[in-house]
């Protein structure tokens, strides 16, 4: 990570949120487009080694981004998020749910509202993510049980780590 | 044999087993329900879980109900930082595709 760019990584447990803050080297309105952009979401979204790829989007009040993580041996994991209220260049709400490739949502698992909000620091821009649960619970399953598909390939990644250490 | 939170959370099936006791303590015979493993299994991870501190036994007359204990659990926050790094990789391809655009409209 750039460490020059500020991070922050919160998790508030008696508010159910995680609050994730970070600043670019870049224009609000080129960091608003990679947020509200499918070609270029897909690019940037799925954390290494995995892939994003969209299905359709429509980044508008009520419409929705359908898309997929996948794994590098083609694994899918396909996520829905629909958009609730959109200010460009300043903020969007949204709620992040699991789904299938059909794009029926998953109640089981848990789904978050996302609030994003984009702010100037100078020539830079902030974004804040705050992603609310509905319960603690809703986020303990997710930290325990993986955020998308991320939190997968980090198990993994922790597995052969503990493995390493293990006499 | 090491006996600790990172033993504890080292196995699908004891991640699993967390996860549910998380919600309500549970019974042995209630928690095997929900997989395919033996019962011997099962009880081979709660016994691994207990011995690791993560679980702890609560005796309701004739039924041994598991449940979480919270404190050790707070040992996961470091391990948190994991799960930050998703945040961290994916920040780092924003960092790249921007450069990347900003290159392109110079």
């Amino acid at each position: 990570m750039n460490s020059n760019l500020a991070f922050d990584f919160l998790v508030d447990k008696e508010n159910n949120t995680l609050t994730v803050r970070r600043e670019f080297a870049a224009s609000r309105q080129l960091v608003w487009d990679c947020y509200t952009k499918s070609e270029l979401l897909d690019q940037w979204f799925a954390p290494t080694p995995l892939t994003a790829k969209t299905k359709s989007m429509q980044f508008r009040t009520g419409g929705h981004w359908h898309y997929a993580m996948v794994e590098p041996d083609g694994r899918e994991y396909w996520g829905w998020m629909g958009y609730l209220t959109i200010q460009p260049i300043d903020f969007y709400t949204s709620t992040d749910a699991f789904c299938n490739e059909a794009g029926e949502i998953n109640t089981e698992l848990p789904c978050a509202n996302w609030l994003v909000t984009f702010t100037d620091k100078g020539a830079h821009a902030v974004v804040e993510t705050v992603v609310t649960y509905a319960s603690l619970t809703d986020l303990e399953t997710t930290l325990n049980m993986g955020m998308e598909a991320g939190m997968k390939s980090i198990f993994v990644r922790l597995d052969e780590l503990l493995n390493k250490f293990q006499p | 044999m090491r006996r600790d939170i990172f033993q504890a959370i080292a196995d699908p099936t004891r991640r699993a087993i967390i996860a549910l006791i998380a919600v309500q303590a549970m019974t042995p015979n209630a928690l095997a329900a929900h997989f395919d493993s033996s019962r011997q299994a099962i009880s081979k991870h709660l016994q691994i879980l207990t011995e690791c501190e993560v679980l702890s036994q609560q005796h309701q007359g004739r039924e041994i109900y598991y449940q979480l204990e919270i404190d050790k659990m707070k040992e996961i926050d470091q391990w948190l930082a994991q799960f930050r790094k998703i945040w961290e990789q994916r920040f780092n391809q924003l960092d790249h595709l921007l450069s990347t655009l900003k290159a392109n409209q110079q």
